[in-house]
């Protein structure tokens, strides 16, 4: 018998390695039957949480060393070779720091934030589909999980931030309320503009929908067409939004409040705080890559036989990379115009994408020679219009403008 | 200077009424102030360039009550110089506003050299210039990067005004054996002549620094969330500036023509052919601004300087430095420091030892009118209002 468990292990990490279908159904039969709903849970959970977490120790390396490069420095290289330790040395560190809690602070609650903050977030990964056959939790409206995981991480930064019992924490905390409520609704609009097109609110069905080539190269893949594209850009400025990730960084802008919810944590809870944001960021990223980005789906013809994870997982850190970036490049805004920007220009945009999604659906029956042309140019002309009248005309801040300046001799 | 003129009188215009109380008083209930939140920024905080303390009220985001609190760096400056040598103090100087060691050692040789009568030769004026206007490219460059960074930039732009600092520094310190704490200026002249070469390497600086000032200007003078941030914001208004005694780029980004390059032409400012950039707005994108441009000038003045410096001496023969007695009087030597006017009050009673030693420090004034900008912004504006004040708190605090 324990020959046969070992066996249906290592088959189903070759099926998992290989990308064949089912890699559970490999090993569950030889367990007795009492077993198999525990193991095949935590055979779903901890590699969720063991790739996810290797992933972060290595997002933070790399967004250490790229801001490093981007701001014209070494960025770590002291701890192993070129710094590759540098994230253990981190971990260590952090663990071995003195927990300290303030002593006016709310205590239980100040314990229970970072630990509301790392579960949804943990919890999200349930309905990503990682590869081919690699869904963890196929859900129906999956979609709608996602989210409505997503959503109670805000009660959690507003619990650390109210416990604390400090003043940047509160701002911080009130700053992150208002913030993340607003850009969830440009957040879920553009989603629900792939929801509308796919017919579908569960994740492996949105990417089955991604699946194949037009013309035999280009791949059909949400964001290749003018409102996946736009919808892709909204949903992008809302997940950097939403994972307060700069230039949206004001729940902890530093040069403010500090670090806003955070000021009063350390040790351990700040890196579970920590973990629990770039894990937020995973996955809003894993999810833009799955309602975009075509999933698991390889961009090009023939190269099927590369594994389907590989796809997902080099699409989500190319993403991870672009917020590294705007990250090194960009200054912060303002509350007020942070707030303008996703009532007053997000959301009307994305509602237009909607539309334009709408039109471009309705149109497809179209056959004469060009329709495809005048489709793409009828979006083009929708989302343009509404993008200068959204930005440049109904702007309140006509008066900003590049100035000229006088001399005197 | 017509600008000058034209501009109210000084004093018609004062500040509003202060109340330093910094909450408003209890209802009977015991509420203090319903939702205003009072929020001490300081001294230990990370944009307060220092030590300095601003404590603010706040109605939501909104600053209604701005108290600024420093001190915490007071070392006694001016009554240590009082009990030492004039040649002693000189070194003290560097460590007042220690980004910008040469234009402090040259305010205080030139108030002793109107002391003493001293005449530094024309090689010394112009090495002088030469070094005092690569201070200011020093410190602008600094604020620059410094006032980005309040923005939320991250360090990417501070840094790479860090590397264009270093070029800098590094002449500094071949010319002078130290980076930052130059010690350089002399009554009557400077303390050692230039290293062979250095004037080839300043003018290859020089190049790279223009270049470097192009694309900083095409990178982040058009960056859209740098002018959404800064026009608009921490208004200073050219009547209450004059009346507060504001001066340096925080004057002229209000549009108010005085520089004293222009209007005291001490040393030989008279002979270079460089313009004044005025601003219109007075917000923190004309301080930002102001300090770009004046920047390009003080390129200018330096191409031009290190044209035509003459050989010769470097220190007025008649310089003493032993037994420095200067006769019983009083002077005050100002210049156009980095930060706006530096200026150095001595009173002399004929013995080694000023009587009276009184800096007027320009980043203290400046920061009288912090209140005034900040009062309707939000916090993150009052960030970079400070930023953009430019302080040294080695300066404010002495």
């Amino acid at each position: 018998m324990i020959a046969d468990v070992l066996n249906g292990i290592l088959l189903m990490l070759w099926r998992v390695v290989s990308d064949q279908p089912a890699p559970l159904a490999a090993l569950l039969p030889a367990l007795p039957e009492a077993l198999r709903p525990v193991v095949s849970a935590v055979l779903c959970v901890s590699p969720i949480i063991g790739v996810f977490a290797t992933l972060f120790a290595l997002t933070t390396l790399m967004e250490r060393k790229g801001l490093g490069r981007i701001q014209n420095r070494l960025g770590p290289n002291r701890v192993g070779p070129f710094g590759i330790l540098q994230p253990a040395a981190d971990g260590l560190k952090m663990l071995t720091k003195e927990d300290i809690i303030p002593r006016s602070a709310d205590k239980l609650v100040h314990f229970l934030a970072p630990v509301a903050l790392a579960v949804p977030t943990l919890l999200a990964y349930a309905v990503l589909p990682y590869g081919r056959n690699l869904v963890p939790l196929d859900l129906d409206a999956g979609l709608l999980f996602f989210f409505a995981v997503g959503a109670s991480t805000e009660l959690a930064i507003f619990m650390a931030g109210w416990s604390s019992h400090n003043k940047y924490s509160l701002l911080g905390a009130m700053r992150a309320i208002a913030q993340m409520i607003s850009y969830e609704i440009p957040l879920i609009l553009s989603a629900v503009t792939v929801v509308m097109i796919a017919g579908s609110l569960s994740p492996a069905h949105i990417v089955a929908r991604q699946d194949g080539f037009i013309w035999g190269w280009v791949p059909h893949w949400y964001v290749l067409t003018p409102w996946g594209f736009v919808g892709f850009l909204i949903f992008t400025t809302a997940s950097l939004a939403e994972s307060n990730r700069s230039p949206f960084d004001l729940p902890e802008a530093e040069s403010e409040l500090i670090a806003g919810h955070l000021t009063e944590y350390s040790g351990f809870k700040y890196a579970l705080f920590f973990l629990a944001e770039y894990l937020g960021m995973f996955a809003i990223s894993g999810l833009g890559v799955t309602l975009f980005l075509g999933g698991w789906q390889a961009p090009l013809p023939g190269l099927d036989w590369v594994p389907s994870y590989l796809w997902f997982f080099s699409k989500l850190i190319l993403m991870v990379f672009i917020f590294i970036w705007i990250r090194g490049t960009v200054p912060r805004l303002r509350v007020d115009q942070l707030l303008n920007l996703a009532w007053k220009f997000l959301l009307p945009l994305a509602l237009i994408n909607l539309f334009t999604a709408a039109i471009w659906h309705f149109t497809a029956v179209w056959q004469f020679p060009g329709a495809l042309l005048l489709r793409w140019l009828l979006s083009a002309v929708m989302i343009g219009g509404a993008y200068v009248v959204l930005g440049r005309a109904l702007s309140p801040r006509k008066k900003v403008s590049l100035r000229t300046y006088r001399y005197a001799t | 200077m017509s600008e000058l003129l034209e501009a109210p009188a000084a004093g018609s215009v004062t500040a509003a009424p202060r109340n330093y109380e910094i909450l408003p008083k209890p209802t009977d209930d015991g509420e203090v102030g319903g939702d205003l939140l009072e929020v001490a920024m300081g001294p230990h905080h990370p944009s307060t360039h220092g030590v300095f303390r601003m404590d603010v009220v706040l109605d939501g985001e909104q600053v209604v009550k701005l108290k600024p609190v420093f001190g915490y760096l007071h070392r006694n400056h001016e009554k240590i110089a009082e009990n030492t040598t004039y040649l002693a103090s000189m070194p003290y100087t560097d460590r007042l506003d220690y980004l910008c060691s040469m234009t402090n050692n040259w305010a205080y040789a030139l108030s002793v050299e109107r002391l003493t009568g001293l005449q530094p030769p024309e090689r010394a004026e112009y090495i002088r210039v030469i070094t005092a206007e690569l201070t200011r490219l020093v410190n602008h460059t600094c604020l620059v990067g410094f006032l980005l960074q309040d923005m939320g930039a991250l360090g990417t732009p501070l840094m790479y005004a860090f590397r264009e600092r270093e070029i800098i520094l590094d002449l500094f310190e071949s010319l002078t054996g130290s980076r930052m704490m130059c010690n350089y200026m002399r009554f009557g002249g400077c303390r050692v002549d230039l290293p062979v070469g250095w004037l080839d390497q300043a003018r290859s600086a020089l190049d790279g620094y223009e270049e470097f000032l192009e694309t900083f200007q095409k990178f982040l003078t058009e960056n859209e969330i740098l002018v959404a941030r800064s026009q608009g914001i921490g208004v200073l208004p050219p009547e209450l500036a004059i009346s507060a005694s504001i001066t340096g780029p925080m004057l002229r980004a209000s549009g108010v023509n005085y520089d004293l390059r222009k209007v005291d032409k001490y040393g030989i400012y008279d002979r270079f052919d460089f313009r004044v950039p005025l601003g219109d707005h007075g917000d923190v994108y004309d301080r930002y601004m102001i300090r770009v441009l004046e920047m390009q000038e003080s390129v200018k003045i330096l191409r031009q300087a290190l044209r035509d410096i003459p050989g010769g001496p470097i220190v007025d023969p008649k310089a003493k430095i032993r037994g420095f007695r200067p006769k019983a009087g009083e002077a005050y030597g100002r210049i156009e420091c980095p930060k706006g006017e530096l200026g150095f009050y001595l009173i002399s009673d004929g013995s080694p030892n000023p009587y009276r030693y009184r800096v007027r420090p320009p980043s203290l004034i400046n920061l009288t009118v912090l209140e005034d900008m900040c009062l309707g912004q939000t916090v993150a504006d009052a960030v970079i209002i400070l930023g953009s004040v430019d302080i040294v708190l080695g300066e404010v605090d002495r």
